[in-house]
Order: structure tokens, then C-alpha cells, then sequence
């Protein structure tokens, strides 16, 4: 029996209005393993992306997960089958506490079903200190915190929750260089724990180096995936760019990672 | 209290940095709000010149017992229309609602149902209720479901419902109330007397203390810090005063030609029990949750799986029951169904929740700033009837106090930052 990829995506289409916006785009993800997804703006890593995390409905083309074929219409059916999404707004109500975001839509609820806002406030501090530290002060709205620590509510809700799929939309964009190393660091550990990650950027250095595999989009066409192992950043920019694969590497189209 | 001295003597303004620093902390410290307690300091100023102005009328208890018993229609639905602000909405309609569910009561109460038996007043509190429930169903259902604008949706309904409130009798004013339902309006019997007044009020200080000491068992369990006792104590004292006082004042006013006192108005008890209900679905329920999520960020609320439209439909359900409520109180006072019931009502209601800090541009609000913001706006009026301001420039005056409030969260929030 071979192992099934974690996820697959195939042959994905999405069209807003006469936009075809992705077009016929497979990809897949096994567990363990960082997929750079990459892409101008436009190119539809962000739309892909999000047909995964439920945000948008797809117009064709199915999604496996360990094999099987799911159904994702909301953001509720994701996390179903463990798939986080840091986006790269962060997605985070400006005006509730770190708590509050963490469980947003998850609350937890004491016996007479309340919110149990001292239980949340308990977690969050227990998963925010192995993220940062020095975040301590979770108790105020995000709206007056620092992009760094906004990042690790946004991450720390992602990651409670026993993922098993993350997409990581732009993590690093609004960071500082420690700020972006600690986001590095926490990649391969999730990763060392078997998650599976998609990673998704417009610049290949946010990427390269943690990735295993890089899928490259271009006007919502697939223009190849290769692994990070047998190509080189130029080879790479060259396939975002230009659209154009490698001529000395025969690729891995679909076919078997290991 | 070396900083005090110090600016005293005359030192460059900087150096009462350490003085803000010390109220900043006793803040902290006490958990309070800022915004709230300079509203609260608002209103004592608002209350002192009225009683200066008008030879301490203002304070007596008969005038203080018809301020409350004025406040509560408007703070009713002001505690609904936070959460509607709140959620990025508006309801313009909630007058007209209002005045159409009080109708329909009213005209059931008197015409339809049989006159005298004891299931007529409940039966017809309850038809205003599912009016009310049903209207706001109506109006959520095309915001949420149909993507209407809720400024559109709700100025149409402005519209529609007192249209109904006419059609029901075209035009006639309906009465007289059933007596018992006529203690839902404050007046003559409609209030608990003196002996029940202590029990409720000694039930609320049983409430404060046993809320403030659980949590803070529960904070202590799970190690987090607390705020220190004096703090904890003082809190628990203030609101005690506050408690015993009201009801002192409130038994203070005595029914005519005798010296029973009457106690809290049966529609202040109304609204105490909303307000109590619309904190507990604010603060401590996932609908609460969702509903400042969504006005936060409305794209992260949908993104967390939350079912943002049906939200918005309870939302709207949820104004829709307290207008209803409103028009409960409003036809046994009146002690009749008349069209002109919630005429205006809507501009008071959001009025009281703006200057209740409540944002328009969403996601910050609180059901007590809505209630002491009705307060604030009757208060205001009440003086000015007092003092015989006609009531024009009660308009114009009452207006520029909207100005002056927003304008003051605008700048205080801006110097937060």
C-alpha cells in the first residue's frame, strides 16, 4: 500500500466573471514536507489557497485528503480535516483580545455553556509563550499590539489546534528580520512534528530555503513543481517570471515524492 | 503626593507627567474605564447645574423617580441598538416598530380579546412580543440574506411599520388599558413599594459581591494576577452606595395624599433585567462574541466559520423584542395605543448609544455606556423641561450635545493611540 499524499488538489478551476483566475492547477503535500507556493500577484496562489481553507468555492476539480475525497464549503469544513490558514492579513477582529481571536468561531464554553473567557485566557498564554516569550501582555485588543505580536495570535490559533495541514499566506511580509527568523524556526519544527505546510509567497527567498518542493503558479496556469534539491533560485525565478521549467530537469509532475 | 506639591509650585507642565501617571495606575489597578467614569463625571456635572438652576426640583426624589421611569423605554432599546451599532449596522426603524407593535396590542388588549379575563394582558405582551420578533426577522433576513443595506432595509421599514401602526385602527388612539397591565407603565400602582424594593436591591448587592469574589477565585486558580483587594472592596462599596441610594430615593417619593412609599418602578425593574439579559448575551456568549468579531473585522468573523448572517438575523430579532418591550411600557403608561407611540424614538435610541461610547464605524460598544448615554439624554431633557426651555431649543440643544459627544470619543480615542 503506498502512502496517499496528505493533500491533493486536482485540476482546479476558479473564474470570477471572465477572470479564469485558476486553471486546472494540481497540487499535492505530504506530511512532513514544506510546498513553496509560488507566484506573481495575480497568478492565483492566493485563490488556490484559499479553495483549500474554504474561504472560496471552487468551479472544478477535486481535493483528496490521505487519499480520500472531501468536500470543503466553509472555513468550519477545513478545520474539520485539520487544515489551518495563517492569511496574510492575519485575519484577526482588531477590536477583541488574543483569546478572544485564538477561539474565535472554537470558543470554549464552561459547563452551563458560557464562554469560558479565564480557560481561553489560560491556553492562549500556554501556547503564546512557546511561540514568543516575551508576549505577555495578551489581555488588550490587537489592535494595539506590534505586527509581530499580531503574527503570533495569528499563528498561535493556527497551530492549537492540532493542525495537520497549515498554509502559511505571506508569513514573513510584515516582519522584522528576528520576527522572520523566529517564523523560520517554528516551520521546521512543525514540520519535525509531521505537518505538512504549504507555503505561499510572491518572493522566492521568504521560501527557498525551507522548502522542500516549490509549485510555481503563472496566470493561473501550473508552470511546474520542483524540488528544492535539483534546481536552482535562478532556475526558479526563471519559471515565475517567464513561465518558463528548467530544460535540464525532467520534473516530478505528480508522480511519487520519495 | 510629592507630584501634586510639586506642580503646585509651579513647575513646567511636563512635570505632571508623574501625576496622569498615578490615576493611569490607579486605573490599572481597579480595572475601570476610562471613558466610562468620565461619562459618569459628565452626568454628576450635568445633575449638579440642573439642581443649581432649578432650585434642587431636580434632585427631589418625585423628579428623580420620573427621570428613571422617563429613561427606560429609550435605554431598552439602546441596549439592543449596541449590539446592532456594534455588528456595523443601524436600525432606523426601531420607533416605528415600536408604535406598530404597540398597536397591535393595544388594539387586541381593548377590541378584540374579551375584556376582563385574566389571559388578555399576557396573551397581547406576548403578540407584541412575536410583532416585534417577527419584524426583526423580516428586516434581518433581507440585510443578511440579501445583502440589502441595513440603512436602507431599516429606513424603509421606518416607513412600512408606522404605515402599519395606522392601518391597524386607521388612526384612532385605542384605550383604556387593562389595569394590572397598566403597572408595566410606572404609574400610580406600578411600582413593587418599599419592602420589595430592599429585597431587590439587597438581591443586586448579592449579585456584585458574589460575581467579583467567584472570579476572582477563578483568576486565582489559574494564577493570573488580580486586581489587590482595596481595589476589589472600593469597587464593591461604590456599587453598594449606588444600590442603597436608588432605592432610598426611589422610596422616598411617596403615593399622592399619603406616606406609603412607592418604591422601584415596575418599568426601571424591566429594564434592570434587560440590562442584566444584554450583558450576559454581550459578554459571556459565543452570539456576543461573534457579533463584536464581526464588527471588528467582518472578513476574519467569516473566516473563523462563524455563520455571520444568521448572526446578523438575531441580531435584528433581538432589537425587534426589545422595541416590542418598549411598546409594552409605552401603551401601559400612556394607558392607551396612540399613532404618535415612538414617534422620533429611533434618533434618541441611537443617540443614547453613541454617547454611550458605542462606535459607528463598529466593534466597540458597551450595554452599560448605552444606558447611562439614555440617562445622559434624558437627564437633559428632564432639566430643560424644568427649567422651561421650550421645546425647540430642547431640539437644538440636545443636538449639538450629539456633536459634542461624538467629537470628544473622536479625540479621545485619537489621543489613545
Amino acid at each position: 500500500m503506498s502512502t496517499a499524499p496528505l493533500v491533493e488538489m486536482r485540476d482546479i478551476h476558479k473564474r470570477f466573471g471572465g477572470v479564469h483566475a485558476v486553471r486546472g492547477v494540481s497540487v499535492d503535500l505530504h506530511p512532513g514536507e514544506v510546498v513553496g507556493v509560488l507566484g506573481h500577484n495575480g497568478a492565483g496562489k492566493s485563490v488556490l489557497m484559499k479553495i483549500l481553507s474554504g474561504a472560496i468555492a471552487p468551479d472544478a476539480g477535486e481535493i483528496r485528503i490521505n487519499g480520500e475525497k472531501v468536500e470543503i464549503e466553509s472555513p468550519r469544513d477545513a478545520q474539520r480535516h485539520g487544515i489551518e490558514t495563517i492569511y496574510q492579513t492575519l485575519a484577526l477582529a482588531d477590536n477583541l483580545d488574543a483569546p478572544g481571536n485564538l477561539f474565535l468561531g472554537r470558543e470554549l464554553l464552561t459547563r452551563w455553556g458560557t464562554l469560558d473567557d479565564d480557560a481561553m485566557e489560560n491556553e492562549t498564554r500556554k501556547v503564546v509563550r512557546r511561540l514568543n516569550p516575551n508576549f505577555t501582555n495578551i489581555k488588550g485588543a490587537v489592535r494595539n499590539m506590534s505586527g509581530g505580536q499580531r503574527q503570533s495570535v495569528a499563528i498561535a490559533r493556527a497551530i492549537y489546534f492540532n493542525a495537520r495541514i497549515l498554509i502559511m499566506d505571506e508569513p514573513t511580509a510584515a516582519l522584522g528580520p528576528h520576527e522572520t527568523r523566529m517564523v523560520g524556526e517554528l516551520v521546521k519544527q512543525l514540520k519535525a512534528e509531521g505537518i505538512g505546510i504549504f507555503l505561499i509567497s510572491h518572493d522566492i527567498h521568504d521560501v527557498f530555503d525551507l522548502a522542500d518542493r516549490v509549485s510555481v503558479l503563472k496566470n493561473g496556469n501550473l508552470v511546474g513543481t520542483r524540488r528544492t534539491t535539483e534546481v536552482t533560485k535562478d532556475q526558479v525565478l526563471a519559471m515565475i517570471i517567464l513561465g518558463k521549467l528548467p530544460e535540464d530537469s525532467a520534473g516530478e509532475e505528480m508522480p511519487g515524492f520519495h | 503626593m510629592g507630584d501634586a506639591t510639586q506642580a503646585v509650585k509651579g513647575r513646567p507642565p511636563q512635570d505632571s507627567g508623574p501625576q496622569i501617571g498615578a490615576f493611569e495606575r490607579f486605573v490599572q489597578l481597579t480595572e475601570l474605564d476610562t471613558r466610562m467614569l468620565a461619562m459618569v463625571g459628565a452626568l454628576v456635572v450635568i445633575w449638579i447645574v440642573f439642581t443649581a438652576l432649578t432650585d434642587g426640583i431636580f434632585l427631589t426624589p418625585r423628579n428623580l423617580y420620573n427621570l428613571t421611569v422617563q429613561s427606560t423605554v429609550v435605554g431598552i432599546m439602546a441596549t439592543g441598538m449596541v449590539l446592532v451599532i456594534v455588528a456595523r449596522h443601524i436600525d432606523l426603524s426601531v420607533g416605528s416598530i415600536l408604535g406598530f407593535s404597540g398597536m397591535v396590542l393595544a388594539v387586541f388588549q381593548v377590541e378584540i380579546l374579551p375584556l376582563g379575563v385574566w389571559w388578555n394582558w399576557p396573551l397581547t405582551v406576548v403578540m407584541a412580543l412575536a410583532v416585534g420578533a417577527a419584524i426583526g426577522a423580516w428586516q434581518g433576513y433581507w440585510i443578511a440574506y440579501r445583502g440589502v443595506p441595513a440603512f436602507v432595509v431599516t429606513l424603509a421599514g421606518l416607513l412600512i411599520f408606522r404605515g402599519c401602526a395606522w392601518i391597524v385602527t386607521e388612526g384612532r388612539t385605542v384605550a383604556p388599558m387593562d389595569p394590572t397591565f397598566q403597572v408595566f407603565g410606572g404609574g400610580i400602582q406600578g411600582s413593587i413599594g418599599a419592602v420589595w424594593s430592599w429585597v431587590t436591591g439587597v438581591l443586586a448587592i448579592a449579585f456584585v459581591v458574589f460575581n467579583a469574589f467567584t472570579s476572582r477565585a477563578k483568576r486565582h486558580r489559574y494564577g493570573f494576577p488580580v486586581k489587590p483587594m482595596w481595589a476589589e472592596l472600593g469597587i464593591i462599596l461604590v456599587a453598594t452606595a449606588i444600590i442603597v441610594g436608588f432605592v432610598m430615593v426611589m422610596n422616598a417619593y411617596t403615593l399622592p395624599r399619603s406616606d406609603i412609599p412607592r418604591g422601584i418602578p415596575v418599568p426601571v425593574l424591566i429594564l434592570m433585567i434587560v440590562v442584566v439579559f444584554m450583558m450576559f448575551i454581550s459578554r459571556a456568549t459565543k452570539f456576543g462574541r461573534y457579533v463584536f468579531a464581526m464588527g471588528g473585522n467582518p472578513e476574519a468573523a467569516e473566516l473563523s466559520g462563524i455563520d455571520v448572517r444568521k448572526t446578523t438575523l438575531m441580531v435584528f430579532v433581538l432589537m425587534g423584542v426589545l422595541c416590542a418591550i418598549g411598546a409594552v411600557i409605552t401603551t401601559a403608561r400612556l394607558n392607551a395605543g396612540a399613532n404618535s407611540m415612538g414617534l422620533l424614538a429611533e434618533l434618541s435610541v441611537i443617540a443614547a448609544a453613541v454617547i454611550g461610547g458605542t462606535s459607528l464605524a463598529g466593534g466597540v460598544g458597551t450595554v452599560a455606556g448605552a444606558i447611562l448615554g439614555a440617562v445622559v439624554m434624558q437627564s437633559l431633557e428632564n432639566g430643560m423641561v424644568l427649567l422651561g426651555v421650550s421645546s425647540a431649543m430642547r431640539q437644538v440643544i440636545i443636538g449639538l450635545v450629539l456633536i459634542a459627544a461624538v467629537w470628544f470619543d473622536t479625540a479621545y480615542n485619537r489621543h489613545r493611540r
